[in-house]
């Protein structure tokens, strides 16, 4: 086991969103503002961690043919822990996310993780996947909604810094409202992973240079 | 509820609150089979099926099992485990009864499981209140919003394999840059809202 290697993996050379182009709908759907990404962000990380824990703990005693849906039980009731909690103790961030919060369990990114990875290894090798793979997603996220909440309406950080009203960069009536809009999300998703498939490339021309 | 107000209903759910290009659900099938005109339609028809047919059941499920026994906390785990049985049940009923749509649809039926779209419109259904009817109908347009959305992006992307793109754009950024830039076309059915 590799935790390192893991790392790597799961932030960059195989990030759930940019590499593997898993869980793209929450991906597009709820980056419009800082603090709606990171909340996103860490109830996948947090649900993805728990699920592989359970999944791999229990993938031995499993039969094949019911994996799925065994799989979409315990996601699904993870799903619904963090559901309630949110309801509970973070109302705003809930209402924000809507219904892409219970939509997790369809995520393909969790579903991808336990098929692809848990049902094959030990407990705390899919407890560090789950991490560094809900961490490259996080990241993924954070980065898209600071672009478009710059880009489009000027603000950085709105809900988490400066007492919730995070800080106007430049006034609002200049920021390029189309980002801020659904098509904003298919494009601004669209040049991350170009930029992300230029930097992969590169580096591999560089690496085959340096072998010949 | 009228006539006026479930045409409203299909109106919203099929132009003007896509479920593709506005609510970005069902995203995951929409890119991934989109390549070819042919299984764009497969699956565009089979998601309808399935959308329709959940929103009837889930919206019975939750009205006559969750409300009455007080179970609402339940709902996500049980609204999938209601889908998945749907699709496996669909999915033996047509290999038993109709075994040309049955290999028409062949592999997608399945996929549909894990589509945000079908449990997106399960759980939409319960949050706008609707009643059994509405919720029917909100089910199958928005199926039908899908179809349509898919069948569109499915003939765009047959072109653009001809066309040349920067190198690192090539692949799946492009159709996202032409999926956007459907959703963009799709805003301007927005006006419509005020009608009805």
């Amino acid at each position: 086991m590799n935790i390192g290697r893991q790392f790597k993996e799961g932030l960059v050379t195989n990030n759930p969103v940019l590499v593997q182009l898993l869980g793209m709908c929450s991906t597009m759907a709820i980056t419009t503002s800082f603090f709606n990404g990171l909340g996103m962000g860490l109830s996948v990380l947090i649900i993805l961690t728990l699920s592989n824990i359970i999944i791999s703990a229990i993938r031995k005693i499993v039969p094949d043919k019911i994996r799925i849906a065994m799989f979409i039980v315990v996601i699904a009731c993870f799903v619904t822990c963090v559901d309630l909690s949110l309801q509970a103790f973070v109302p705003d961030l809930s209402k924000a996310l809507g219904v892409f919060l219970p939509l997790i369990v369809v995520n393909c990114i969790i579903l991808g993780r336990a098929e692809a990875f848990c049902y094959k290894n030990g407990v705390l090798a899919s407890a560090f996947d789950g991490i560094f793979q809900g961490l490259g997603y996080t990241v993924v996220l954070l980065v898209m909604s600071v672009i478009r909440e710059f880009l489009g309406s000027g603000a950085f950080g709105g809900g988490v810094f400066n007492g919730g009203k995070g800080f106007q960069i430049f006034p609002e009536q200049f920021g390029a409202k189309i980002l801020t809009m659904p098509v904003g999300g298919f494009l601004c998703l669209a040049c991350l992973i170009a930029a992300m498939q230029w930097a992969l490339t590169k580096t591999k021309n560089k690496k085959e240079e340096s072998k010949s | 509820m009228s006539v006026t107000s479930l045409l409203s209903i299909s109106l919203g759910a099929i132009l003007v609150n896509n479920f593709i290009f506005s609510q970005f659900l069902g995203c995951c099938p929409f890119l991934g089979v989109s390549k070819k005109l042919d299984t764009a339609v497969g699956m565009g028809v089979a998601v309808t099926f399935v959308m329709g047919l959940a929103s009837a059941i889930t919206w019975l499920v939750n009205q006559y099992i969750l409300i009455r026994f007080n179970l609402l906390y339940m709902q996500t785990v049980v609204f999938i485990l209601v889908i998945a049985a749907l699709v496996q049940f669909i999915e033996m009923f047509l290999q038993k009864s109709m075994p040309t749509l049955y290999t028409a649809l062949g592999i997608y039926l399945p996929l549909i499981t894990t589509n945000c779209a079908v449990l997106g419109v399960a759980l939409l259904n319960i949050q706008s209140n609707y009643n059994f009817i509405e919720s029917v109908v909100y089910g199958i347009t928005g199926g039908l919003g899908f179809l349509l959305a898919i069948v569109l992006f499915a003939s765009v992307r047959e072109r653009n394999v001809f066309a040349e793109c920067p190198k690192c754009f090539e692949g799946f950024p492009i159709a996202l840059i032409t999926a956007g830039l459907m959703a963009l076309s799709f805003m301007g059915f927005s006006g419509l809202s005020a009608w009805g």
